[in-house]
């Protein structure tokens, strides 16, 4: 089929957003704040990106309910949680910027829970030493997505929904915009613009235990590759320690974290509290080492340490994992997650209203009387583009990055409710980085026709087929792979078998067919999304390979415990002349001195100065 | 266990059919599960809007055996026993295709909404309000745009005034910013005139239908067409309100 490019729509903008999840609604709301003619698309209508699904809070160091916190112990614990491997800029900027943030939606009309004082409320989380979780009972991403939505509509951008990207267009070595389609009509659009701002989120639908929906197939990661730019730390994925794990069909939803902040724990089938026998020599100091403590602590006593089921996220899900490996796990291969022995019925459901109807629809469960199960899945990409800390921009000229697609702030693993505070401090950044790099452009950047044609060619292939796989078997021979051999725990070998069967899917996926209709329909959407699966699949798998140690989420079997000199390292991912997957160690310069301080600093050292 | 038959809408604009469709089900199923089973194994072109499975987003209401619900939070063993299973896309929405509609009629609705107004915050640049007024409007901010309450008010669906109504989810977004402890505008003449709040004769079906329980009309229609009545049709509407004992038998507004 001929296609002519003069015949495609064209729409042009100086800045276009591809996402419209917080980071996406931030970063537009400041593209038009900097007067930029601004442009969003997104995968799905506004107002359901993941965003949406977000529950237990989003971490700022407001200081409303304990006077002791401020920015830098916020950011030694986002540095520890992190394994020390955060970009230390990033760090810093999010966590001295997150309270102005989390301000401005309160002036934007979110309606947070409230202090007896009247001020924003804060809730624990694991690996946050005091309460620092603005929320809204445990639908903080509602609250977030939709006060951005209210407020952005009125601040003249476009938005695009149900609009795919499909691949970026160069010139001269600088993002001049995009093509993608309407999934509704299989309309294919141009959009011409200066910048392109990625806020796409993460790739979690890699695996089939996960709690991401079907957006997360790691688009933003694959245009990028595909379009030059660098991947960083991607071996860092986070697997939650409380998805559920009965019914089948909803195996990987998640269960808040929100559940043990609120005082729920974990035991296994004989009844044991077992974190206890799981606390990490770095954090001893600072947890509690009997349940008379942990249940001070719980009742308010200031000077008691926190409960060992708030230790970071990959702490708890090896030990999850652990305690089903040696025969202790629950009737449907979980841990016990038990909130109803520990508050009354009426505080669980004032508290985690959605966790109790969530259990009550899917499960047929009522949590306010007996126990969860629960077991890991894959929840966030720590990993992702790489970008300069202040501008947000990637190693492509004009293309920019944010949110959960973006990578630097969490390190080898991110605390609970630092992705909500990283969408609205970074989203914001990354408008004010695009719209000073279009100042400074001398030109406005044009595509040629040749490429536009090019990528309208490869995605209308699949409808074009006589024969071939079904795209959505593909998919699943994928998540197969990446269960068997990319999963919470990893070895050497083990990967570079995953790595190759991986790249003996390359075929399969450029071979699918479907039917051939391009009107919303879901095969030929999947036929498309394949390539990004495969090429984050594959990043994931090669740079966790790279990586011989065991730090944060990455866990090697044949590599325990951390290496110093992977501590000064993080493995870079490119694609190479021929289109591989290519990974490099890439040193990390020295901390700043100031920084340095904060994070070894004692917690007495750091307290207070909070009003 | 059993293997259960669909009837599902298949077609566009143009027109289409009911498809049968039989496949396994498996223990706690939901709806939405055997969808995206048909779609793998039967229709790969089949169309459904979903994103989070958990009813947190909104996206895959449709009408199930004739009741409008969300697909994800329909289990399997609620519907009855025997007998096929009828799926089909909200009937007040134009069709796009499947169980696919075009909504964009509602986010239209919002935008006409003037927007939150706040007054300066306190001098340390917080604001301070207490947890029983964020309640009130809490309730309403629960919403998930499923827009199942638009689909089933009969003043939209059987009556077709989308000119005139913006349906039960914009009354209660209304709502929302009129009840806002820190808001400072004033949205009850739009509610009078642009808004169309006369035409909700408080049959409550919108809140029967609300997958988040919020109690559209009492809480929060039947207030602001009060507010109306107070603003306009003074002090008649306060005798009748005195007779009648509270807002609920009011004359509509
Ligand atoms: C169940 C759940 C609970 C969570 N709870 C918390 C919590 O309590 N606290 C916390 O801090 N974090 C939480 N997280 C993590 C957090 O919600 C996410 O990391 C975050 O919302 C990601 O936001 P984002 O703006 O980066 O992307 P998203 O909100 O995921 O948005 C991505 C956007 O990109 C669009 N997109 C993607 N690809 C394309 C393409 N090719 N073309 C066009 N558009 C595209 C999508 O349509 C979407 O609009 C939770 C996550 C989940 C899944
Ligand atoms: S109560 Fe009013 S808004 Fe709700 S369905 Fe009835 S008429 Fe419609
Ligand atoms: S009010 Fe209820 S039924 Fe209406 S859109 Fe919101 S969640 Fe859906
Ligand atoms: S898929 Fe989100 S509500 Fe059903």
């Amino acid at each position: 089929m001929a296609i002519d490019v003069k015949e495609l729509k064209t729409i042009e903008h100086d800045v276009l957003v591809v996402g419209a999840g917080g980071a996406g609604l931030r970063a537009a709301i400041e593209c038009s704040a900097q007067g930029l003619n601004t442009g969003v698309v997104t995968k799905s209508l506004l107002g359901k990106a993941h965003t949406v699904m977000a529950e237990g809070g989003m971490a700022a160091a407001l200081g409303n309910v304990d006077r002791r916190d401020n920015w830098k112990i916020h950011f030694r614990d986002t540095m520890r949680g992190g394994k020390f491997l955060n970009n230390w800029r990033m760090a810093e900027l999010h966590a001295k910027q997150a309270p102005d943030r989390v301000n401005e939606l309160e002036r934007w009309g979110a309606v947070f829970d409230r202090t007896p004082d009247g001020l924003i409320n804060q809730r624990n989380f694991g690996g946050h030493r005091y309460p620092r979780l603005a929320h809204v009972g445990d639908r903080t991403g509602l609250e977030l997505i939709r006060t951005l939505q209210d407020h952005g509509i009125h601040q003249g951008f476009s938005v695009y929904a149900e609009f795919c990207a499909l691949d970026l267009l160069l010139d001269d070595g600088r993002v001049a915009g995009l093509v993608g389609y309407f999934r509704e009509t299989g309309e294919f659009v141009v959009f011409k613009t200066k910048a392109v701002i990625f806020a796409t989120g993460g790739g979690g639908k890699c695996w089939r235990v996960t709690s991401n929906s079907w957006e997360y197939t790691g688009d933003g990661f694959g245009l990028a590759l595909r379009a030059g730019a660098e991947l960083q730390d991607m071996e860092f994925t986070q697997f939650h320690p409380t998805g559920m794990v009965w019914p089948l069909s909803v195996r990987g939803i998640l269960v808040t974290e929100g559940v043990r902040g609120e005082g729920g724990i974990l035991l296994n089938n004989k009844g044991e509290r077992f974190m206890f026998n799981y606390i990490p020599e770095r954090f001893k100091s600072e947890t509690a080492d009997t349940e008379e403590e942990a249940n001070r602590w719980l009742a308010g006593d200031k000077n008691a340490r926190r409960p060992p089921e708030l230790l970071t996220r990959d702490v708890v899900a090896r030990a999850i994992l652990a305690e089903v490996k040696a025969g202790r796990g629950s009737p449907k291969g979980g841990a016990f997650l038990d909130i109803a022995s520990r508050r009354s019925a009426e505080d669980i459901k004032r508290k985690l209203p959605s966790m109790y109807h969530q259990f009550k629809v899917l499960a047929e469960l009522d949590i306010t009387q007996e126990p969860m199960q629960v077991g890991p899945t894959l929840h966030y990409f720590m990993g992702g583009i790489r970008v300069d800390a202040d501008s947000q921009m990637s190693s492509l000229p004009g293309l920019f990055a944010c949110g959960e697609c973006s990578a630097g702030l969490h390190g080898a693993n991110r605390l609970g409710g630092n992705s909500l505070s990283d969408l609205i401090v970074f989203g914001r950044l990354a408008g004010l980085g695009a719209a000073e790099y279009i100042k400074g452009l001398e030109k406005t950047p044009a595509p040629s026709d040749e490429q536009i044609e090019a990528i309208v060619k490869e995605a209308t292939a699949p409808l074009h087929r006589e024969t071939g796989p079904n795209p959505f078997q593909v998919h699943d021979e994928l998540q197969e792979i990446m269960g068997e051999h990319v999963g919470i725990v990893r070895e050497g070998p083990s990967l570079e078998e995953g790595i190759q069967k991986l790249e003996g899917l390359r075929e399969k996926v450029a071979a699918v067919k479907a039917h051939p209709s391009a009107q919303f329909n879901a095969g030929w959407n999947e036929a498309l999304d394949l390539r990004n699966l495969l090429l984050t699949g594959l990043a994931v798998a090669k740079a966790a390979k790279m990586r011989e140690e065991s730090r944060g989420a990455h866990t090697r079997l044949d590599f325990e415990g951390e290496r110093e000199e992977w501590g000064k390292a993080n493995v870079v991912v490119r694609l190479g002349e021929d289109g591989g997957v290519e990974v490099r160690r890439v040193e990390r310069p020295d901390p700043p001195e100031e920084l340095s301080k904060i994070a070894y600093a004692t917690l007495e050292e750091l307290e207070g100065g909070n009003g | 266990m059993a293997e259960r038959t669909f009837e599902i809408w298949r077609g566009d604009r143009s027109g289409g059919e009911f498809k049968e469709y039989t496949e396994e089900v498996d223990e706690g199923m939901v709806v939405l599960d055997m969808l995206h089973r048909i779609q793998a194994r039967q229709a790969n072109d089949l169309s459904i809007r979903w994103n989070c499975k958990a009813g947190k987003c909104g996206s895959c209401s449709m009408e199930i055996n004739g009741m409008p619900r969300l697909a994800c939070m329909t289990r399997m063993n609620q519907l009855p026993a025997e007998g096929k299973i009828k799926v089909q896309p909200m009937k007040t929405f134009p069709l796009i295709k499947d169980l696919v509609t075009d909504v964009s009629w509602n986010y239209r609705q919002n935008e006409r909404i003037r927007p939150f107004k706040p007054p300066a915050p306190d001098s340390d640049g917080k604001y301070r309000f207490q947890q029983a007024d964020a309640d009130r409007v809490q309730e309403f901010r629960k919403c998930i745009e499923c827009f199942l309450c638009q689909n089933t008010c009969h003043v939209l669906r059987d009556h077709r005034k989308q000119e005139h109504f913006v349906g039960p989810r914009f009354m209660i977004r209304v709502a929302s910013l009129e009840m806002h402890p820190l808001d400072t505008d004033d949205r009850i003449p739009d509610l009078k005139n642009e808004f169309g709040s006369g035409w909700c004769n408080i049959t409550r079906c919108c809140t029967e239908v609300c997958p988040e329980s919020i109690n559209i009309t009492d809480n929060g229609i039947i207030p602001m067409k009060e507010r109306v009545v107070d603003r306009y049709y003074d002090p008649v509407a306060r005798i009748l309100r005195a007779i009648t004992g509270g807002g609920k038998k009011l004359p509509t507004a």
